[in-house]
């Protein structure tokens, strides 16, 4: 099984070769084929994955299942996978058949649409395994192409807008992660992720043009890292194409770009700016972390306002998301652990939370708050679904939203009690617009005459959400589920960082 | 006669044979009549062009030179006429169709190609001012005539006659410079200007010379502020004589640009240097930038081609072995590229007649969904993007100035790139996010469709090992960097 991440990673690329080459025809069998398929390639990438998670020894804190080949000239094929990204791995094998079984109605060009999917379900999963910077880079990128087909061919109205700043920002903000890359690659010799965490960069100051830069190159280098980590993730305030992407982007494209792509961004925090720039990372902590406090109470006032359900929801993702960097760059145990926890969690409780919007989408054709209310009479077993993940979200004890946002204000009080009291502000607002939205949609008397028929959820759709609600809760119930696989190699982390040359000096210097 | 081409002339056997072969041809096509000629004549030469491009390929390595140091075959030489001879082998081979259904096919076209290729052939294996200012002229008179080939319409005679009148006069600033070159070193051989150099540093004359030549040889390789003529001469000329300026001509002057300021001028490279950044991040941005209002898609490529230019230079910027193969990697993915799209562009008909608005591609994916996704590969590898093998094109020679210390211009070629991604988005956007509307014929000749899907399935399967070209450059310039 020594190339099983190659297979995870590619199975899903060869369905979709198999599927352009061979399925033909526009009928419904024809389209029915194309869904199986679909349908069946996104499970067995799941259940390869499940062989990941069974062979995966959490108290090994190097990276496992590591599969090497050359590549290009100075560049190799390495693959493999720690406790920080084993996990992302398998939440994106999860979703990916979720989603499949929520976009089952699409029928404008289903084949292209599963095609972009699994095409992109590749590039997601390799993001996490690549252990080569370019190779990263390389996953880290292609994956803008399908995004970009799947906003700009199923989105709603604006979606050219939306697609072409969702694919011009992201790109702006990688090429100067790429010439980041290029300089690291110069200044280590390698592009080995593995080695390049034992390599130190530069770290005394330099001035430049007059201006001294604190920690020099290795400022400069977390900087273009994270022009490109916070786009993606999104930080304010270069949120801006979050909100427009995800509102013209189709439900499946909503789920995906919430759940994995904006998790892409943390991650490479936790792989490449923490441990690599530990200096630049220690002395720009508190300005990622203010601009993550302004993220968390601004986006949450913002999202309290808004008319459109999927624009709230994008909000509220970026809010949540400003946790995940105060976690990750308090540089402990417990703000790594639940940064990580934090991502995980959002990515089912968002994802959940498009695909609720998608269900009254699909029979309504409207996401504007006004035109619901009262569904709870019509729609009881959506309405109970619908509370669950609504609650995930505001953070309720017993779900997984709760032990997220616990651990990263754990993590931010001991960094800054300033901090991590403004950021548990932001709990109570995602409390107040989560909950209000929640009443407007959901309760109260069903006046509007045009959803005197709607529906209840069918099987089809119950399928889609139980394992999500099994997972927030079972996450919520007993966290342990996550930290104990991620906890050895976090701990290594943020050992690793406050190890490494430079840091201690700064520490002992406080 | 036999030792005569050994001693003198045993390194361009292959320029020889094709020269010898374009004069034939002149008199076959003269002397016969009728549409099957001309097919004849256009087969050959691309046959002849593949045959000679095979042989390079296989020449064994090594470097020789003929005619006292007029004449180089090395490594750099041989990889470019490889490229040189098979584009251009491909470009006749696409514009036949073209040209049959244009009436226009006529037996002088491939011999003006032949021809111009053969000055090609001489530039990137050109030792000395004189051979260079020759494979110049040649590729270049040639390349008029080319120009203005449909000479029954103003504007392709508008694209022949502006082409000549700018290209006389870079021309003349290139022998301006040279023979300030001349008169300053005491030489035309490209070795002599460098020891000429090494010995007595670079005055103040060679720097007039050096400009002068840098801004020629910037105007035949279309690099901005020099670019003017190319989006007309683009236009105005007929699709396939567009798609042959596209491709090969670049290769050709943009090896002799490396030699001449590596070779002669290697010394000076700090002089050098900033004249080359200018024009390298001046070509990116207004490739970029201009690109994006067009809407014809042939003048759409000639901003592209400006904008590449930009990036290749970038690897003559570095002056290092690494941008040296960058730069030749940079410009084989280039021709992969172009020789694709142009592919597609020759063969976008509505009801019968050529169309170049980009408009007119509006849902094409839904007409042609192969074709379509095609020329989305192609046009996303133009862009840079990952995995597509464009990207990689430039990372190489991004990697290669970063070494070389230039990090702002790197940077400035990041920020282009993304510039330049928008307008190939368009054409994505019209294809696939475009409102139903007349489609375009959906005849398409069978070695249109064959090469645009082939060259966009190397930027697919590129990905995996870039078929060993960076090697075969690497191992290319290593004579160059011997020492």
């Amino acid at each position: 099984m020594e190339n099983l991440l190659s297979i995870v990673v590619f199975t899903p690329l060869i369905a979709a070769l198999i599927m352009a080459a061979f399925l033909r025809g526009e009928d419904k069998a024809a389209e029915l084929n194309v869904k199986r398929l679909a349908f069946v390639a996104s499970m067995a990438t799941f259940a390869a994955s499940l062989f990941i998670l069974a062979g995966f020894d959490p108290d090994d804190t190097g990276f496992q299942f590591v599969e090497e080949h050359s590549w290009l000239p100075g560049l190799k094929y390495k693959m493999g996978v720690d406790g920080i990204s084993v996990l992302f791995v398998l939440l994106t094998t999860f979703l990916m058949p979720v989603t499949m079984l929520a976009c089952w109605n699409v029928t404008h060009r289903i084949k292209e649409f599963m095609i972009a999917f699994l095409v992109l379900e590749t590039f997601m999963v390799g993001v996490f395994c690549a252990l080569d910077l370019v190779l990263f880079y390389l996953f880290f990128e292609a994956g803008l192409i399908p995004m970009f087909l799947i906003i700009g061919i199923w989105g709603g109205k604006e979606r050219i807008y939306a697609s072409f700043k969702f694919f011009l920002y992201t790109l702006l903000g990688s090429i100067l992660m790429l010439v980041a890359m290029i300089y690291l690659w110069l200044d280590a010799g390698t592009t080995d992720i593995a080695e390049l965490l034992n390599h130190t960069v530069r770290h005394d100051d330099i001035a430049f043009w007059g201006w001294r830069i604190a920690g020099g190159v290795q400022t400069m280098l977390w900087l273009a890292f994270f022009a490109s980590f916070a786009v993606k993730l999104p930080m304010w305030p270069v949120h801006t194409w979050l909100p427009d992407a995800h509102v013209q982007a189709p439900t499946g494209g909503s789920v995906i770009l919430a759940a994995i792509l904006l998790k892409m961004g943390g991650y490479g925090f936790l792989r490449f700016s923490l441990p690599m720039f530990p200096v630049a990372s220690d002395i720009l902590a508190p300005f990622v972390m203010w601009l993550s406090v302004v993220a968390i109470i601004y986006t949450s006032l913002v999202a309290m306002m808004q008319e459109d359900m999927k624009k709230l929801i994008a909000y509220s993702s970026v809010a949540h998301m400003g946790f995940v960097t105060i976690g990750i760059f308090a540089a402990n145990r417990q703000g790594v652990d639940g940064a990580i926890f934090q991502m995980l969690s959002h990515g089912f409780i968002s994802g959940a939370l498009f695909l609720c919007v998608g269900v009254i989408y699909d029979r309504m054709k409207s996401r504007r708050i006004d035109d619901y209310g009262g569904l709870v009479v019509r729609m009881p077993a959506y309405a109970l679904v619908f509370m669950i993940f609504t609650l995930a979200n505001v953070g309720l004890p017993g779900t997984s939203g709760f032990v997220g946002e616990f651990l990263t204000l754990a993590g931010a009080f001991q960094k800054s009690t300033w901090i991590a009291f403004f950021a548990a502000t932001g709990v109570v607002l995602s409390a107040a617009y989560a909950l209000w939205l929640f009443r407007r949609v959901v309760f109260g008397d069903l006046v509007k005459e045009a959803l005197g028929a709607i529906g209840d959820m069918e099987r089809r759709e119950k399928w889609v959400f139980a394992p999500l609600v099994a997972m927030v809760i079972a996450l919520g119930v007993y966290p342990s589920l996550v930290t104990d696989i991620i906890g050895p190699s976090v701990q290594q982390l943020v050992e690793h960082v406050a190890e490494s040359p430079g840091m201690t000096a700064r520490l002992s210097g406080k | 006669m036999s030792a005569f081409l050994d001693i003198y002339s045993a390194a361009a056997i292959p320029e020889i044979i094709l020269a010898v072969y374009a004069m034939a041809a002149l008199i076959w096509g003269a002397f016969s009549k009728g549409e099957g000629a001309d097919s004849g004549i256009l087969w050959t030469t691309a046959l002849i062009l593949l045959g000679l491009g095979a042989w390079l390929a296989v020449a064994p390595p090594g470097s020789r030179s003929a005619f006292g140091g007029l004449f180089i075959d090395d490594g750099v030489s041989r990889f470019s006429k490889v490229l040189i001879l098979v584009s251009s082998a491909l470009v006749l081979v696409l514009s036949h169709d073209y040209f049959r259904r244009e009436r226009q096919l006529k037996y002088e076209f491939p011999v003006l190609a032949a021809l111009s290729v053969v000055g090609m052939m001489t530039m990137v294996s050109a030792g000395d001012l004189m051979s260079m200012y020759m494979g110049i002229e040649l590729q270049s008179l040639s390349l008029y005539v080319l120009a203005a080939f449909n000479r029954d319409s103003a504007r392709s005679s508008e694209a022949g006659l502006k082409y000549f009148v700018l290209g006389a006069l870079s021309s003349g600033l290139l022998l301006y410079g040279a023979s300030l070159a001349y008169g300053f070193a005491g030489t035309t051989s490209f070795v002599g200007i460098a020891q000429a150099i090494e010995a007595g540093g670079v005055s103040l004359g060679m720097l007039f010379a050096l400009a002068f030549m840098a801004a020629g040889l910037a105007f035949k390789v279309s690099a901005a502020p020099f670019h003017m003529w190319t989006p007309d001469v683009y236009e105005g000329a007929p699709t396939p004589v567009t798609a042959f300026f596209a491709t090969a001509p670049k290769v050709a002057a943009m090896v002799l640009f490396t030699r001449l300021l590596l070779e002669a001028f290697g010394d000076a490279s700090g002089d050098w240097r900033q004249i080359l950044v200018f024009l390298s991040v001046a070509s990116m941005f207004i490739g970029a930038i201009a690109a994006i209002g067009q809407r014809d898609i042939k003048r759409l490529m000639a901003y592209s081609s400006i904008a590449h230019m930009g990036f290749a230079l970038m690897g003559i910027c570095a002056g290092t072995k690494q941008g040296v193969d960058a730069m030749l990697l940079y410009i084989a993915i280039y021709l992969t590229m172009n020789i694709g799209t142009f592919a597609f562009i020759l063969s976008m008909r509505r009801n019968g007649a050529p169309v170049t608005d980009i408009g007119a591609l509006n849902m094409y994916s839904r007409q042609s969904p192969l074709r379509a996704l095609a020329l989305l590969l192609l046009l996303f590898s133009l862009a840079g993007i990952v995995p597509l093998v464009g990207f990689f094109a430039k990372f190489y020679v991004f990697r290669a100035a970063l070494d070389a210390g230039m990090i702002w211009l790197v940077v400035a070629g990041g920020i282009a790139s993304v510039i330049g991604a928008f307008y190939y988005l368009r054409i994505v956007y019209f294809m696939y996010f475009g409102v139903e509307q007349e489609h375009l014929d959906s005849e398409f000749p069978k070695f249109g469709t064959l090469a645009l899907v082939a060259s966009a399935a190397l930027m697919l399967v590129g990905a995996v090992n870039l078929f060993g070209v960076p090697e075969i450059a690497s191992a290319a310039t290593s004579a160059w960097f011997a020492e």
